[in-house]
């Protein structure tokens, strides 16, 4: 009995598992056929993250990373949730805020960085501000979204049993816009992981974007940037596997068919 | 008995882009202290807006609503709507929910009376669900066992049977027949089902096309239980049936 939970989450799996396999394959013959000298081969790859263990550079790095994404996006999550709530329950506060808001969003990032220097210097203060800024916008826009779209039903309801404005909040607000604001937080832990790499090329020693572009100009060592480029992307996964843990809550999952 | 609630020629209108939308004409009637009321009428004569106007959720242009002899104009505890589509919170467990309209009690006697209204209506053991893990009709008893414990003077219900089968519709009016004998509570509901309207109600106002006014007010002179297929209740039948323009060979 027990081997067909087993069977079936390696079905699952097999697939994506394929794919990946398909791919290095492709780039092992990619790398073998044209007799590239500088893009290294998986294996080559490999090796280069056996060496960044071995000298604990890799921990080093991650944890620098790791450190700056959890301090912005942290950052963004207390100050973005509660201003999307307010954004999205008071009209007044909507109306006023929401042209700064859309106006600022679409600036990318990487245009701030100057500022963020003269602001803050080429720390570790930067690279958070950066983060912060990039993660805060979804995560307002989506805990907006989140709030408009509690249905009229459910507000009628409510308003019927006229409840406290605590209660209201607690048990109506936050909890009817949850599944947006979960949204909001896993779009905006990916962009403050891409936004990371970009920030750790501030003149900081370092940080896994640090380590891509230190390993880029100290030698050709692609071996190294791409290692750090694989590092990101399944650091980035787990963050994600751990973000969606949240959508499996029961009182958000009247909102998920699956 | 004594009057509960009072409507006194409410009319209401609906202004669109191009046109102006009569809907409501100097509605008038009373319902007294106790009494189950039904509201029948044609598809889209405004039974839900009236309803929504009763319970305080909805502006009128003209008249008033008065509940105990007070101008009665905003939503409040005293008066509870069931709504069609039902508003039982999805993200609330259905203890949760019970507890919701509480408000402001000690968590002893909220969970309390949570736990006493899940039994009444049949949910007892379902306290800790979510409204997904529910059927139908445990949602259509969790909504009545909600609107219930806060004990409302008048209870708005907007054909709050609809989305079941006839089985289940069935057997919730017979529940809810039975919580009415225990606990007093007024009742005003809307409906489309005359055969509904005649299983529970003391009285039946019968409304008109629009611009909508009381085509008619039928009283029920049966006892419960009442027996659907009893040629009392059959005759009412097609008296109501024939109050909303129903040709008398359908009928």
């Amino acid at each position: 009995m027990s081997s067909v939970p087993g069977r079936f989450r390696f079905a699952l799996w097999a697939p994506a598992l394929g794919v990946i396999a398909l791919a290095i394959a492709a780039w092992w013959a990619a790398v073998v056929v044209t007799h590239s000298v500088i893009f290294p081969t998986p294996w080559q790859v490999v090796m280069a993250t056996v060496e960044l263990i071995r000298n604990g550079r890799l921990w080093d790095h991650i944890g620098a990373s790791l450190f700056r994404v959890t301090a912005g996006f942290g950052l963004a999550v207390i100050v973005g949730v509660p201003l999307g709530l307010w954004m999205g329950w008071v009209s007044g506060a909507f109306t006023t805020l929401n042209p700064l808001v859309q106006m600022l969003r679409p600036i990318s990032p990487i245009a701030w960085i100057p500022i963020a220097i003269l602001w803050f210097g080429v720390g570790n203060a930067s690279p958070i501000f950066l983060i912060f800024l990039s993660s805060l916008f979804p995560m307002v826009v989506q805990t907006v979204t989140g709030v408009h779209t509690i249905e009229r039903r459910f507000l009628w309801a409510a308003a019927n049993f006229g409840v406290s404005r605590y209660t209201l909040l607690t048990r109506l607000v936050i909890l009817g816009a949850l599944p947006q604001i979960i949204v909001g937080m896993r779009i905006g832990l990916g962009v403050a992981w891409l936004v990371v790499v970009a920030a750790e090329m501030i003149a900081l020693h370092s940080g896994l974007g640090y380590l891509i572009i230190d390993s880029r100009n100290a030698g050709n060592r692609y071996d190294l940037v791409i290692a750090g480029m694989i590092i990101i992307g399944l650091i980035g996964l787990m963050l994600d596997g751990f973000m969606r843990l949240l959508e499996r809550m029961h009182c958000v999952r009247w909102r998920y068919v699956r | 008995m004594s009057v509960k609630l009072a409507v006194t020629a409410v009319t209401k209108s609906f202004i669109g882009q191009e046109r102006r939308l009569d809907v409501l004409r100097d509605i008038s009637f009373e319902v007294a202290d106790g009494e189950f009321l039904a509201i029948v009428g044609p598809s889209g004569c405004g039974k839900s807006t009236l309803l929504a106007i009763l319970a305080g959720l909805a502006r009128y242009d003209h008249g008033e609503v008065s509940i105990d002899g007070a101008p009665h104009q905003s939503a409040d505890a005293h008066g509870i709507l069931i709504s069609q589509h039902g508003s039982i919170f999805p993200w609330l467990t259905v203890e949760q929910n019970l507890k919701f309209g509480l408000d402001g009690r000690p968590n002893v006697e909220r969970v309390r009376l949570a736990r006493h209204y899940s039994a009444l209506v049949g949910l007892e053991g379902f306290e800790s669900s979510y409204p997904h893990e529910l059927s139908g009709g445990m949602l259509k008893r969790a909504e009545l066992a909600r609107a219930l414990v806060v004990k409302p003077d008048i209870l708005f219900m907007d054909e709050p049977f609809s989305a079941l089968d006839a089985l289940m519709s069935l057997r919730i009016r017979h529940e809810l027949r039975k919580i009415l004998e225990q606990e007093r509570h007024t009742v005003i509901m809307v409906t489309h089902d005359v055969e509904e309207a005649i299983h529970l109600a003391d009285r039946i106002i019968v409304l008109s096309q629009r611009p909508t006014t009381v085509q008619a007010v039928i009283e029920v002179p049966l006892k419960h239980p009442r027996h659907l297929a009893g040629p009392d209740v059959q005759a009412l039948r097609a008296s109501i049936l024939r109050e909303l323009g129903v040709e008398a060979d359908i009928v």
